[in-house]
């Protein structure tokens, strides 16, 4: 609404016109006033995206009024300024939030009584301010009327809260201060718009798209610009002509009205560190094994062991039996296990098997560990697995417990997925990603067609140390222990 | 699950609401007495909210009356690090919450009951709100030696605050809210609201402690539905309304359409800590290393939450030059949180020298300067 007013000033400084593309409410100045066509001027780029730069790089000729700090009742005078929602520049409508005062005990938000620009703020944080001195400065539109000094009452028809209700021909038409303010100025009658925000309430860009259609849309490659019946917002192509054959109106496509804008933000804390060890883990060659595993035995042998598990309070899913199942074929593969050092010149194969399992958190991924697997049975590794999942979802998980890892399992398939490619965290040497468990079909050894429970494995290890041959046999290994939950108690420490 | 009665209450409500949203004026009800069915701290705040955002309090009052499971709610101007032991609750799970409203920090259970009267800017009177308890709870007890005293606390036999007030002012609508203890966790109250952190330099709004003391102390017949009723029945009484209460669900959208956005904004870690007003903390500890004794200070200032400038100061060569400034490095930025700062402590130890010893000093010295947040 502001920046309808501060074209207008700059067209009349500028005398030229600006790029409508970018900024949306210029095109309702532009049907407004047509004598100013459409010029694409190299030199309007200047003016496009910051329409805050270039209302400001516009000659003001608005007035500057001082906003006093209104009387806040039992008797209070001085107030200590807490925080600024503005700073000098900023443009703000009426009601917008201005700064937060506080008085003993009372939190009090100052909201401004003038649509203008911030010019200047007249206390820093923390600072007293005084009831009935200037609180801050606002250069306000000359032609509009400034409200009076006194505490600003609303008129009888409008209740505090944003959206109003107004009987106007017997129907009411809900829209904000500043939409009617809008179409005030343009001498439209809200009755006529159409709403297309919640309950048809009218928006911002209803007005403007009336604006549009009564004007005709104009856009710059067509030469020829035809006033055609108005179109639906939404719509961007023109739509298939329906009348076959005669004349086929040119199809023009009004400007897409998007107000979105794009969000840069400074990669900092956590994920800062994570870039710097993603940035590490994809300068180790990887390579990729994946495999399919049968679970048909082991979901049953779950299904028996889970209520044991509950009377000693413990939560049994699959990954106890995956991670052990890995520690059992580390000892077979230890090279798995390892680990080398920066200039891949010397290897080191760590004794114990702490295995670790990636976790989804509110920081993102970590990646506690289950120490020393190669001691521990399912169940306590099973009571481990839920110690590390209480502390991290309470984000309590301490640095013992996140850091030691040698070997890594991401159970990725309880969000979803089959296959994946994960990468290994440094300074380990292998990882394994588990899909979900899926219901398919499958032949058993008579040739039959059964129900299986199969799940994806996909590993990634090293290449500089480990080969593929090496790979497939872990995988293989771990694979039978899974399938045959039993054979695993012939090889249990 | 709904019972028809509290949902021809929350319809009846919605009308209510609604009506008073269209600006008619309604004379017949000059007052409304809600309580919440809910005591989730974010959910009841969200309801202060909605009310201050969407009521039409022209010629209506609200009293709002409330309850919460064990929670710290600190005022809008505070540091929760010089308020609270946050390291207790985070290990009891008492919850942390950041009122909009000004003043100093509270600890609430079930045993604490929280009032909240709504009124249009121009009628805003701490004071009168106040006599209104105090009435009430004289009139239950007449023996009871209760009084308000200038700071708008409200004391027990002279010396024992029952009573923190706080209050908020908008364009047009104004609350201020006030607690009770009737039956709350004292000694729990007592350490949770003690702040163990050192060197804290900051000008967000103190608390000033004191003594408290629970009503049931005085009088073990005093429960908390009998207080709350008894203030209902003077507030009705008061502005010539029934002695109705309405029990509301603040999770309900269709009689409060928004409020569950501004739930969710109360519990966000941006609204919690991230409203913080600016601070530093400049503090030595120490550390133990394989029986030797290192002192390390540290300097941190924390804006929006966010660590802005971090320096930590270690003895000599402890720990290599290097690995000391990345974690100094990557601490600016991150939040001042002992989580976050966990996570990216390990996350940076997978690209350091494997070494055991550099490993375990890092550790170290990672957990020490967690015990600061």
């Amino acid at each position: 609404m502001a920046a309808v007013r501060a074209l207008r000033s700059c067209s009349r400084t500028a005398g030229r016109l600006i790029c409508v593309h970018h900024i949306r409410s210029c095109s309702s100045v532009r049907f407004i006033k047509s004598k100013y066509m459409s010029i694409f001027d190299k030199s309007a780029f200047k003016f496009n995206h910051q329409h805050r730069l270039f209302r400001t790089s516009a000659t003001s000729n608005g007035q500057i009024v001082q906003f006093k700090l209104s009387d806040i009742g039992e008797g209070i005078t001085e107030v200590t300024v807490k925080e600024w929602y503005v700073k000098e520049g900023d443009s703000v409508s009426q009601f917008d939030s201005i700064c937060e005062v506080q008085s003993d005990k009372a939190s009090v938000t100052i909201t401004s009584r003038y649509d203008g620009i911030i010019r200047k703020l007249h206390y820093n944080l923390d600072e007293i301010a005084f009831v009935g001195k200037p609180l801050v400065d606002i250069e306000t539109d000359a032609l509009k009327d400034v409200a009076s000094e006194e505490d600003v009452v609303e008129t009888p028809a409008v209740s505090h809260e944003e959206h109003t209700h107004q009987e106007i021909k017997g129907h009411k038409t809900l829209a904000t201060p500043a939409v009617r303010r809008l179409a005030m100025e343009n001498n439209i009658k809200l009755s006529e718009v159409v709403g297309t925000g919640k309950d048809n309430r009218i928006l911002k860009e209803d007005i403007l798209n009336y604006l549009a259609k009564q004007t005709g849309a104009i856009l710059p490659p067509s030469p020829k610009p035809e006033i055609i019946p108005p179109l639906p917002k939404s719509e961007t192509a023109p739509a298939a002509p329906k009348d076959k054959g005669t004349k086929i109106p040119i199809p023009i496509s009004k400007p897409i009205v998007f107000a979105g804008k794009d969000k840069t933000e400074a990669v900092t804390g956590f994920h800062k560190a994570m870039v710097k060890t993603m940035t590490a883990a994809l300068k180790i060659p990887h390579f990729g094994y994946c495999d399919e595993i049968d679970l048909t035995q082991l979901v049953q042998l779950r299904e028996e062991l889970k209520p044991l598990a509950q009377v000693r309070g413990v939560k049994l899913s699959f990954m106890p039996f995956f991670i052990k199942a890995a520690s059992l074929g580390l000892m077979h593969y230890p090279i798995l296990n390892a680990s080398v050092d920066e200039n891949c010149q010397n290897i080191t194969y760590k004794a114990s098997h702490n295995i670790g399992v990636a976790m989804d958190t509110e920081q993102g991924l970590i990646v506690p560990n289950v120490k020393n697997v190669q001691v521990c049975s399912v169940f306590e590794i099973a009571f481990e697995l839920n110690r590390l999942l209480t502390l991290g979802s309470a984000g309590q998980l301490g640095t013992n417990d996140l850091t030691g890892g040698t070997f890594t399992l991401s159970n990725i398939g309880t969000i979803g997925g089959t296959y994946a490619k994960p990468v290994i965290l440094p300074p380990e040497v292998a990882i394994g990603a588990l899909g979900k468990i899926q219901v398919l079909p499958r032949f058993n050894g008579n040739g039959e067609v059964f129900k299986a429970q199969i799940m994806n494995v996909s590993w990634s290890a090293d290449h500089r140390i480990i080969d593929g041959a090496t790979m497939a046999r872990f995988s293989n290994l771990w694979k039978s222990y899974l399938e045959s939950p039993a054979s695993m108690l012939l090889d249990l420490k | 699950m709904v019972i028809p009665s509290s949902l021809k209450n929350g319809l009846r409500l919605f009308y209510v609401l609604k009506i008073s949203a269209a600006g008619f004026k309604c004379t017949a009800n000059r007052g409304l007495i809600l309580q919440s069915v809910s005591s989730d701290v974010y959910q009841n705040l969200a309801v202060e909210d909605w009310i201050h955002d969407n009521m039409n309090l022209e010629n209506r009052q609200v009293l709002f009356l409330w309850r919460n499971s064990p929670t710290v709610v600190i005022g809008r101007h505070q540091n929760p690090w010089q308020e609270c032991n946050l390291k207790i609750m985070r290990k009891k799970n008492i919850k942390l919450a950041r009122r909009r409203s000004g003043g100093g920090t509270v600890y609430h259970d079930l045993g604490n009951i929280n009032f909240t009267f709504f009124t249009p800017k121009k009628k805003y009177e701490r004071m009168e709100n106040l006599k209104l308890v105090v009435k009430a709870l004289k009139g239950l007890r007449p023996q009871l030696d209760v009084h308000a005293t200038d700071r708008y606390d409200l004391l027990l036999d002279g010396n024992f605050k029952i009573s923190g007030t706080a209050a908020k002012l908008g364009r047009t609508v104004a609350y201020h809210h006030c607690t009770l203890l009737c039956s709350a966790d004292r000694f729990l109250l007592s350490s949770v609201l003690k702040s163990p952190y050192k060197g804290i330099k900051s000008n967000a709004t103190p608390s000033m402690p004191a003594l408290v003391k629970n009503l049931f102390e005085e009088d073990p017949t005093l429960t908390y539905e009998m207080v709350m009723d008894a203030v209902a029945a003077e507030y009705a009484r008061c502005h010539q309304i029934d002695h109705h209460i309405t029990l509301i669900n603040p999770a309900d959208e269709t009689v409060f359409p928004g409020i569950n956005n501004k739930t969710k904004e109360l519990q966000t870690w941006e609204w919690i800590y991230g409203k913080t007003p600016k601070f530093s903390i400049t503090t030595c500890f120490n550390m133990v290393y394989e029986q030797s004794l290192l002192e390390v200070k540290v300097d941190i200032h924390v804006k929006h939450g966010r660590i802005e400038v971090c320096n930590i100061d270690l003895p000599e060569q402890w720990l290599p030059p290097a690995m000391c400034n990345e974690l100094e490095k990557n601490l600016i930025g991150s939040k001042f949180c002992p989580s976050e700062t966990t996570a990216l402590a390990s996350a940076l130890l997978r690209i350091c020298p494997q070494n055991y010893e550099l490993h375990s000093k890092w550790s170290l010295l990672c957990e020490n300067v967690m015990t600061l947040m």
